[in-house]
């Protein structure tokens, strides 16, 4: 299984030092960029059929396309290093060893947006990757790979890091600009989208670190080669941080339509102590859970997952076996939203904290069965009602809990 | 009296030249003010505002929507523990009630010798080596309560030496 595009050279030694990845081929798809006409990278990324890979899955192409040219105001590329999904660590992983890939990316991508300003919005509590990072970029630098011309061309770009400093909601791409503006994360409401006005009211692209990434080597084997792997609407290969009660946990890149449970059983290892599957949440605490038996069939995709009722979302690939109690499961979740709701919007601010509330009563044996329904209602409250997808990404995972589990919560009650 | 030293007043010049419009330098510019001073007290906001020009209720305004700004002072090793889903499965909550025994302090109270405090945390992008562990800018990972002790001795060692 598993084109390795994204981890092909992950374990080489010195990946992270320009010289190793220079000499392992790193840079020449920049060269090649460099050598076509930005639209002809734009086009070509859209044949790939690359998809935003932090969770949402919009066709990167496509997003690139809204950018309106000659508006007389610069256009930002930021790249969205926010990584803080729960059950979320592959971009950490391609930070940590391969930021070669990243600044590439980023240089392909600012190019083909006539971008000459770029920023990589990375967590603040990844600290320990400050100064690898800007060691990454000063190596650049050094090489006239960033700069008033990259790689001899006349094309001039800078890229800086920076920094946040805590807040889940800074990886939504309207807070994560309103962060960079030096404000609190608040998200804004879409339209207008930041394609046409972002950072500092300009054309301005997010992309998450996978996603970029995976430019050099589609500019490098072309989009045919992309596009030949995975299925038909989910083209390309996806990165699963795997963790939970798996014998192998780790980050994975795995072919788009790849069957979930051979993944969980082959390359995963299995459940582990031999235990058995309970559930599973494939794309980060914020879709739907899945039964265990519900995977059947199930393919590891966007079509297929969104099928089976879930997400393949960020690919937080979280695997629970049979002593997970599902209501304390569910408070751990429902806490870490109420705490990282903005507060801007009332449904969220209240409903977060409120459904976070009845759940800690639930658990502690002071619920009724009316809190259960309490709890769908809270749902429908949030739920599409909001300037963001975080009460959304808090309904998910209650409403499906609730449903496929309700013996579970009904257990809990006095009456 | 809160002023940058010479030091930090160049890393502040560094950090606006690199944005085209100076409010977006003030987090950059709050964490290094933080590195600076320890924490985001109601000093170093009217500091920050009155070097960049902007009302020190502001500049405690922004720096209060974010975690990793503290908002009072935390020990000289503030010992964040993910709580989030996979680190819970793998005991994060002894590790915390660990925490607290070995320190003898509550979530977020600073230790008499102003060495250590503790608090929760969010997913910190360590699933797979859950539990997981912040202190300033290092990671500590495949934690259980049964090492928290010998962590925090280790950085009791690094203090003293």
């Amino acid at each position: 299984m598993g084109k390795q595009i994204l981890l092909a050279d992950i374990d080489k030694p010195g990946l992270d030092r320009l010289e190793v990845y220079r000499r392992l081929g790193g840079y020449k798809a920049l060269e090649k960029a460099l050598e076509m006409e930005p639209s002809a990278v734009i086009d070509e990324v859209k044949a790939s059929g690359l998809r935003g890979r932090g969770g949402a899955g919009f066709p990167t192409g496509m997003k690139w396309s809204f950018v309106p040219r000659n508006t007389g105001k610069p256009t930002y590329l930021l790249c969205n290093a926010d990584e803080s999904e729960p059950g979320t660590f592959k971009d950490r992983l391609l930070l940590e060893r391969n930021p070669h890939a990243l600044i590439e990316g980023m240089a392909i991508a600012a190019y083909a947006l006539d971008c000459h300003l770029s920023y990589i919005y990375m967590r603040g509590e990844f600290g320990f990757l400050i100064k690898p990072i800007n060691r990454a970029l000063g190596e650049a630098y050094a090489a006239g790979i960033l700069g008033p011309s990259v790689l001899g061309k006349d094309y001039a770009l800078d890229m800086y890091l920076h920094l946040g400093q805590g807040a889940y909601i800074c990886g939504e791409e309207t807070s994560l600009i309103e962060s960079l503006e030096g404000y609190r994360g608040y998200p804004r409401i879409k339209p207008p989208f930041p394609a046409v006005s972002g950072f500092l009211s300009s054309p301005t692209v997010v992309n998450n670190v996978e996603t970029l990434a995976a430019l050099p080597w589609i500019i490098e084997n072309g989009a045919a080669a992309y596009a030949a792997i995975g299925t038909e609407k989910s083209k390309g290969t996806k990165l699963f941080s795997v963790s939970g009660h798996i014998n192998k946990p780790g980050v994975y890149e795995v072919d788009l339509g790849y069957p979930l449970l051979d993944f969980i059983n082959h390359e995963c290892g299995g459940m582990a102590n031999g235990r058995q599957l309970k559930a599973v949440i494939p794309g980060g605490s914020s879709v739907p859970v899945l039964r265990a038996d519900e995977c059947d069939g199930v393919l590891l995709d966007y079509e297929s997952l969104a099928k089976a009722g879930t997400m393949l979302g960020s690919g937080g690939f979280i695997v629970f076996d049979d002593t997970v109690k599902m209501p304390e499961l569910l408070s751990v979740i429902a806490d870490f939203y109420a705490h990282e709701s903005c507060g801007q919007c009332t449904p969220c601010r209240e409903g977060t904290g409120w459904a976070a509330k009845v759940l800690h009563n639930l658990i502690a044996g002071k619920g009724k069965k009316t809190d259960i329904d309490l709890l769908l209602k809270i749902c429908d409250l949030m739920e599409g009602k909001t300037i963001c997808p975080l009460a959304d990404a808090d309904v998910m995972p209650i409403r499906s809990f609730v449903t496929k589990y309700r013996d579970e919560f009904e257990a809990l009650c006095t009456s | 009296m809160i002023e940058f030293s010479e030091e930090a007043m160049r890393e502040y010049q560094k950090i606006l030249s690199r944005y085209p419009e100076k409010r977006a330098a003030v987090l950059p510019v709050l964490t290094l003010a933080q590195q600076e001073f320890g924490w985001i007290s109601e000093e170093v906001a009217e500091y920050v505002g009155s070097l960049m020009d902007y009302p020190p209720a502001d500049m405690k305004s922004v720096s209060s929507f974010y975690v990793l700004l503290r908002q009072k002072p935390v020990g000289k090793y503030h010992l964040e523990i993910c709580r989030n889903v996979s680190c819970w499965l793998r005991g994060a909550t002894g590790c915390m009630n660990e925490a607290k025994r070995l320190l003898g302090v509550e979530a977020q109270e600073v230790t008499a010798d102003g060495l250590f405090s503790w608090d929760f945390t969010e997913c910190l992008a360590s699933c797979g080596t859950a539990v997981a562990m912040q202190v300033g800018n290092r990671y500590f990972e495949d934690l259980t309560p049964e090492k928290m002790g010998a962590v925090i001795e280790q950085l009791r060692k690094e203090s003293a030496g």
